[in-house]
Parts: structure tokens; C-alpha cells; sequence
């Protein structure tokens, strides 16, 4: 329907509770952190792992999805945008995060022991690759990079606001072309780094891919719950509604098939080969009660959002999208939390206070950097020249 | 005058816009049979003419679990009961290995099926006509103009009121749409000569380029490159030799790694009397002798023993376990028939390590105990 009016946008200012909410989950968060450390620095230090991945996987989703935007002239997505450029600020708290994390490295990583390496043939081996001074400067690199093309895609789309200059749709698009193989290879690399070599003779060549659908279903859980709740509440632009919420419901039935599938191909090779230098990462997930876990991710990250996604009602429906969108956003952390707590704790899952407090920690983080972004921008890319398609768009 | 033969009146517009009006009147004049037809998608129409949703999503849910539940059927049946082959070391019911088979299923019966009920079932195939083929309407309506059609069955049709309605919207061309004659007594034909024909010629081309890929190209550079490798197959010769075999017997006096030296070989009565069992009957060790003896022995023996196998009556028939000889057999020379073989029985001593054959030797007994209890067995 091509009728011409003018897209009406007021900016409504987020409430205060929001960020009261976010500042009180922070304090509580952090306090606990640091208790932690106190009481037993090797375990919040894995648990700060599992934050860390979790946080990086929302943020550079979040720019994943910007990249796919411009590349694919997706036309949907536009109204949305903005909500995927402030949910990838939160990259801005990993430089803080990974400090801690980097001085506790030897409670973590097994090769970072020079006496283990040198009585290890195939560490002595790996040691060229996986050696402190090298992990932190791809590290530094890494975060350096999403900084940049975060800077690059959020000042561009920022500018259009006040300029509605077609030419920096184009200057992003190119942005995004390059963005696609620096995001790749730096995701890869980020996942073995501080995930795989965890275990450090282990190796899987799906890994980098397996993380990265779990990356990708985490950021769009976040997208899709925050869009609709913005929208539900009036902040965004009159005439969003369910052919939006299709898309984004068919985004993360999709990916939630893709991640069941890589990660159903990671298993059967191991399974099927047999070696033991492969398997026995999953055989140190069967162990007392990770067994319980190892199949409860199977019903939390597919079976669960894949009956709630499935009907095609189910994904224009806002309610059940909302709650679909963050059980998929929490599954990546039980996800993310599976892979990484059995080298701490073999016998069994380990839960305390310890394991709660850094999703407490992440939520505040990303509660306040969130209110924080928001606060300065439109919450609406109102320069973008694809904005009316995208508002009146209909399947 | 109106005709008998009336299909419809059709509106034609090349403005979309008023297309998405006229509708709208339409729908809300409550009209029921009617359409819109159009060469390009008109987004946001199927919900504004309240189209209901297809079926097709759930008879495509319908058809992939049946897949799946007949994939899971047929891998268990065929795998694990009909002829359990052990592959790999794995269970017999080995769930992940059958997973690609169960979606491959799944995804064949969803598609395939829903196809099949899409053609046949709501387009009605094999009948291909409709009173809008070949009109003038048609031949518009695929090239630039998006149009409207009420049909004369709704029963609030009335002809000078359709044709007021249409031309509130100014319309390009207002058109009355006839039954063709041949149409109004119509009958598909399914066995027409041009179909079958038709069918006939695909399937001879399709053979044809078939039995060319399979037989002829792929045997040719480059794409032969697997077949003709620079290796030895086993059993073939090669110049590289003196002696010219391919395969190489083991230097004389060596001894292969695992390879424990047997002194009965070829004297089974001194074997019988010599070797003793070392193994207690345990209940891991009776376990172990019954998994190995499952997976080597009962392909011929039976799962018994009684030499009631597959193989009955293919091969000169194995000998039961049970009978008076085998029973006064000591352990030891059982023991030396699995290590060297007997009459077709190959020796099984590459694939069972001592203990595996002492522990078959005591599963045996078990059996045999099993089938011959004596009184004091009972109590």
C-alpha cells in the first residue's frame, strides 16, 4: 500500500526506573564479583568467561545483523535498526571485563603453564600459537577491530539522521562488504581462543561456526525482545506490527535449526570417529550431572524454541514472540556455560551464588549501557531513505 | 440480456491503488467469490481480502512426522532386529548415525508430499482449465494490469450492480468473461496421448543422460581422478617387487605387535588337556563372553548355539554346540577351535584378544548348561 505521509517521530525519553533497575543490578553484581574473588578467584573467573562470551556474542551479533541489513537492501529491518546499533555498544564493556580475567589467566588456561607446555608435545606444538603474550595481542586486536566498524557503521547512520543523505546508506553498505570477512575471521578465532582452548588438546574445526550461530540467535533474541517491547510501548514509529515480528520470528526459527544442525554435525564426527583425542570433551560432559545438562541443551536450545516458533500465527504473535526471544537469549548462556564450566569442575554442575551473580552483572551492564546509548539518540533511524518502505512493509 | 453462460465480470486497473480500494468496497459489500489477480505481489492483500490460512503448513507438519516416525521405524527395524550388522563398534541401535537418514526422511515426505496434495488435491490436477484461461482478462492481467473478478455464482451477484460498483473505481476496461463452449461440459482427461507422450519422452531422455553420466562420463578425465589411483589395491601386483605380489608377507622371525605365540597349533587333543581356563565365572566376565559371542559367533551359531542362524541352509549347516561332543569338549579345546578354526570356520584369533575367547568359552558353557539342566540345577 504506497500512500504518500509523512513518518511522524517524537522522541520519548526512556523511563527512570530503567536505569534504577539497571544501576541496583550492577551494584549487586559487582559486589558480588569481587566477594568472589576474595572467596575463590579461580571459579568467578570461569564464570566471568561465560559472561565475557556471552556479552561479545550479543554486541557483535548485534553488528552482524547491521552488516546483513545494508548488504542485502532488507527494507523490514530498517525502523528497527537503531535497536541492533545500541545493543552492540555493549562491546564497550569487554576491554573492562577481560582485565580480570587476563591476570587470573593461569586459574583458567591449562597452557599457559610453562612447565606443563614443556613436558607436552603436542602444547610444545601449539605453543607458537597459544602463548600468553600472542592470546592478548589478538585479544587487543579483535576488540580493536569491532570498535572500529562500530564507529564506523554507528557515525554514518547517526549523521543520516540530521542529513538524510543517501550516500551514506552506500559508504555503509561498502562498510559492511568489508566488515563480513573481518567478522568471520575474528569471531573464529575470538571462540578458540577463549572458549576451545579451555581444553587446550582438543580441537574441533566446526567450533568457530558453532559459536557463531549461537552468537547470531543470541543478539537476534536480544533484538527481537527489546524491538517488540520499544514498539509495544510507543517509542518507535506508528504502523510496526506483525509482518515485522515475522521476520524477526522467522530469523530465529531459522538460526535456531542452523545451530541445532552444526552442532548436531560437531557431535556426530566426534561420535562417529571415535578418536580419543576428540572425544573425550564430550565424554567429560557426561559425567554425573553434566549428562543431565549435555541432554537438557538439546530441549532448552532446539526442542523448546522450535515447537514455540513453529506455527506460522506463532511468529506474528508479539506474546509469544517476547518469551520465544528470551529463552533463546538465555539458552546461549546455558549454552555458553556448558562449554565452558567442565574444565572447572569435572565432577558435576557446579551451582552457587557464584554462577548467578554474573548474569547479574551482565544484565545491569547491558541494562545501563542501553539506557545510556538510548538516551542520546533517536531511537529510530529517521534519515534512513528506506525508512517509509520499511514501515509500510507487508509480507 | 445476460447470458447463461456468464463466468464473471472483471475489472482491470493498471493503478494498484485502486485496486486495494475497490477491494476493500468488495470485501465490505460481503461478497465471497471472488479474486484478485496480478503479475507482481500486492503486499498486505491476502489479509485484506481475509483470505483463511492455507492448510498446507499443516499437512506438511503431518507428512515430515511421518517421516520421521517411519525413519525411525525402518533404521530400528532393519538395524537392529531384521539383520543387526555391528558397524564400527557401535550399538546396534545407534540413534546419532541415524539421525541424517531420519531428516533426510523428513524433509523428502514433507516436500515431496506437500507438492503432490498442492497439485492434485487443491489445484486438482490432472484438470488444467479455467474459464479465465485464455481470455483477454488473462492476457492483460500477465502483462501490466492487476485486476478484479466477482463471479456471476456469488449470490449477491447482479450484473448492473457489479459493473456500477467497478466503474466508482474508473477502471481501464471492464470485461464480461464467458464460459468457453468446449469448457461448459469439460471433462479432464488424465490417459490423453500428448501427457503420456509427453512422460515417455522425459523418461527416455532422463535414462538416457543417466546411463551416458554414470556409465560413460564418469569414467572419464577428469572425472575418474578417485577411480584411477596412484596405489595398490589389495591382491594386485606390482613391477616394484621381485617376486611381483602387491601385497608383502611379514619379515621372517618378526613377531606383530599383540601377537601372543600359540604352542597347539595343529595339535588340538594336546590343547584340549593342556589349557585351563583362567577366567572365574563372573558376572563381567559371563557379560563380556556374551556380547563377543553375540557379535562373532552368533552369525553362524545362533544366538543360542543351536546352529540356528541366517545361514541355515546356505553354508554346509555349523554344528549345534549342544550336542554330546561339544558337552565333553574340556574348555581347552574350545578354546583351540576359535583360536585355529575348524572345517569352514576360519580362526577368529584376529578379532578376539585372550580374554574375549576364554570368556566365550565360559558364555558357551553357560548355554549349554542352560539347555541341558540337570535336577540339581533347578533346586
Amino acid at each position: 500500500m504506497i500512500e504518500n505521509q509523512q513518518i511522524l517521530y517524537h522522541k520519548k525519553p526512556l523511563p527512570k526506573k530503567l536505569l534504577n533497575l539497571g544501576l541496583l543490578l550492577f551494584v549487586v553484581g559487582l559486589l558480588g564479583t569481587i566477594a568472589g574473588f576474595f572467596v575463590d578467584s579461580a571459579r568467578i573467573s570461569f564464570n566471568l568467561v561465560v559472561l565475557t562470551t556471552w556479552l561479545a556474542s550479543i554486541g557483535i551479533g548485534s553488528l552482524f545483523f547491521i552488516g546483513i541489513e545494508y548488504l542485502t537492501g532488507a527494507v523490514w529491518s530498517v525502523p528497527f535498526r537503531r535497536v541492533a546499533e545500541i545493543n552492540s555498544a555493549i562491546i564497550f564493556v569487554l576491554p573492562i571485563l577481560i582485565v580480570p580475567i587476563i591476570l587470573n589467566i593461569h586459574s583458567l588456561y591449562h597452557w599457559t603453564h610453562i612447565e606443563a607446555v614443556q613436558n607436552d608435545t603436542i602444547l610444545k606444538n601449539k605453543a607458537p600459537y597459544l602463548n600468553e603474550t600472542f592470546f592478548i595481542i589478538r585479544t587487543v586486536v579483535f576488540i580493536f577491530l569491532w570498535f572500529l566498524f562500530y564507529y564506523l557503521f554507528i557515525s554514518n547512520s547517526r549523521k543520516q539522521d540530521s542529513t538524510s543523505d543517501q550516500k551514506l546508506t552506500k559508504r555503509n553498505s561498502i562498510v559492511s562488504a568489508a566488515f563480513m570477512p573481518v567478522f568471520a575471521i575474528s569471531l573464529t578465532f575470538f571462540a578458540i581462543d577463549w572458549l576451545m582452548s579451555l581444553e587446550p588438546h582438543w580441537y574441533s574445526t566446526i567450533f568457530g561456526v558453532y559459536y557463531f550461530a549461537g552468537t547470531f540467535l543470541a543478539s537476534l533474541g536480544a533484538f527481537t525482545y527489546i524491538s517488540i517491547l520499544l514498539n509495544e510501548k510507543g517509542y518507535l514509529v506508528e504502523g510496526l506490527g506483525p509482518d515485522h515480528y515475522y521476520s524477526m520470528g522467522a530469523l530465529l526459527f531459522g538460526f535456531t535449526n542452523f545451530w541445532a544442525y552444526i552442532a548436531f554435525s560437531q557431535f556426530m564426527l566426534i561420535w562417529y570417529a571415535n578418536l580419543p583425542e576428540e572425544t573425550f570433551w564430550f565424554i567429560n560432559r557426561g559425567v554425573g550431572s553434566w549428562f543431565y545438562m549435555s541432554i537438557g541443551i538439546i530441549l532448552v536450545k532446539f526442542i523448546v524454541p522450535y515447537i514455540l516458533l513453529l506455527p506460522q500465527p506463532a511468529k506474528m504473535d508479539p506474546k509469544r514472540l517476547k518469551i520465544a526471544a528470551l529463552w533463546i537469549l538465555f539458552a546461549h548462556y546455558y549454552d555458553l556455560f556448558w562449554v565452558v564450566m567442565p574444565t572447572f569442575s569435572k565432577n558435576g554442575i557446579p551451582f552457587n551464588w557464584f554462577e548467578l551473580v554474573p548474569i547479574v552483572l551482565g544484565l545491569g551492564l547491558f541494562i545501563m549501557v542501553f539506557y545510556y546509548v538510548a538516551s542520546k539518540v533517536n531511537l529510530v533511524p529517521i534519515g534512513d531513505p528506506k525508512l517509509r518502505r520499511g514501515v509500510e512493509f507487508h509480507l | 440480456m445476460v447470458s447463461n453462460n456468464l463466468y464473471a465480470l472483471g475489472a482491470l486497473f493498471k493503478d494498484p491503488n485502486k485496486l486495494v480500494k475497490l477491494a476493500k468496497k468488495i470485501v465490505e459489500l460481503g461478497y465471497k467469490n471472488w479474486d484478485v489477480h496480478s503479475s507482481y505481489p500486492l503486499h498486505g492483500l491476502p489479509r485484506l481480502m481475509r483470505l483463511k490460512w492455507s492448510p498446507l503448513g499443516y499437512i506438511a507438519l503431518i507428512l515430515g512426522l511421518t517421516g520421521t516416525s517411519f525413519g525411525v521405524f525402518f533404521t530400528w527395524w532393519t538395524m537392529s532386529v531384521d539383520y543387526p550388522l555391528t558397524i564400527g563398534g557401535k550399538p546396534w541401535f545407534s540413534f546419532p548415525a541415524f539421525v541424517p537418514v531420519l531428516f533426510e526422511l523428513t524433509v523428502l515426505l514433507a516436500s515431496v508430499g506437500t507438492a503432490i496434495v498442492m497439485l492434485f488435491i487443491i489445484f486438482k490436477f490432472p484438470n488444467n482449465r479455467h474459464p479465465l484461461h485464455d481470455t483477454e482478462y488473462m492476457k492483460k492481467v500477465s502483462v501490466d494490469h492487476c485486476g478484479i473478478v466477482i463471479e456471476a455464482k456469488d449470490k449477491n451477484f447482479d450484473y448492473e450492480k457489479v459493473k456500477a460498483l467497478f466503474q466508482e473505481f474508473e477502471p481501464d476496461q471492464i470485461l464480461d468473461i464467458y464460459y468457453q463452449e468446449e469448457e461448459v461440459a469439460y471433462k479432464p482427461k488424465v490417459f490423453d496421448w500428448k501427457f503420456i507422450t509427453f512422460l515417455v519422452v522425459i523418461a527416455v531422455l532422463t535414462s538416457a543422460v543417466g546411463y551416458l553420466f554414470n556409465n560413460k562420463i564418469l569414467y572419464m578425465p577428469p572425472f575418474d581422478f578417485m577411480l584411477n589411483q596412484f596405489r595398490l589395491g589389495p591382491q594386485e601386483s606390482s613391477t616394484f617387487f621381485a617376486d611381483g605380489f602387491g601385497m608383502r608377507k611379514p619379515v621372517p622371525g618378526t613377531v606383530a605387535r599383540g601377537d601372543i605365540y600359540y604352542p597347539f597349533k595343529g595339535k588340538p587333543e594336546e590343547a584340549g588337556a593342556k589349557l585351563i581356563n583362567p577366567l572365574l565365572p563372573t558376572k563381567e566376565n559371563l557379560a563380556l563372553g556374551q556380547e563377543k559371542y553375540n557379535t562373532f559367533c552368533s552369525p553362524c551359531h545362533g544366538w543360542r548355539g543351536e546352529g540356528d542362524s541366517h545361514l541355515n541352509g546356505q553354508f554346509p549347516n555349523p554344528p549345534s554346540l549342544h550336542s554330546e561332543k561339544v558337552r565333553t569338549w574340556s574348555d581347552g579345546r574350545i578354546y583351540h577351535v576359535i583360536v585355529e578354526g575348524q572345517n569352514v570356520m576360519p580362526s577368529y584369533a584376529k578379532q578376539l584378544t585372550e580374554k574375549e575367547r576364554w570368556a566365550i568359552v565360559l558364555y558357551i558353557r553357560a548355554l549349554q548348561r542352560s539347555l541341558n539342566a540337570k535336577q540339581e540345577d533347578v533346586q
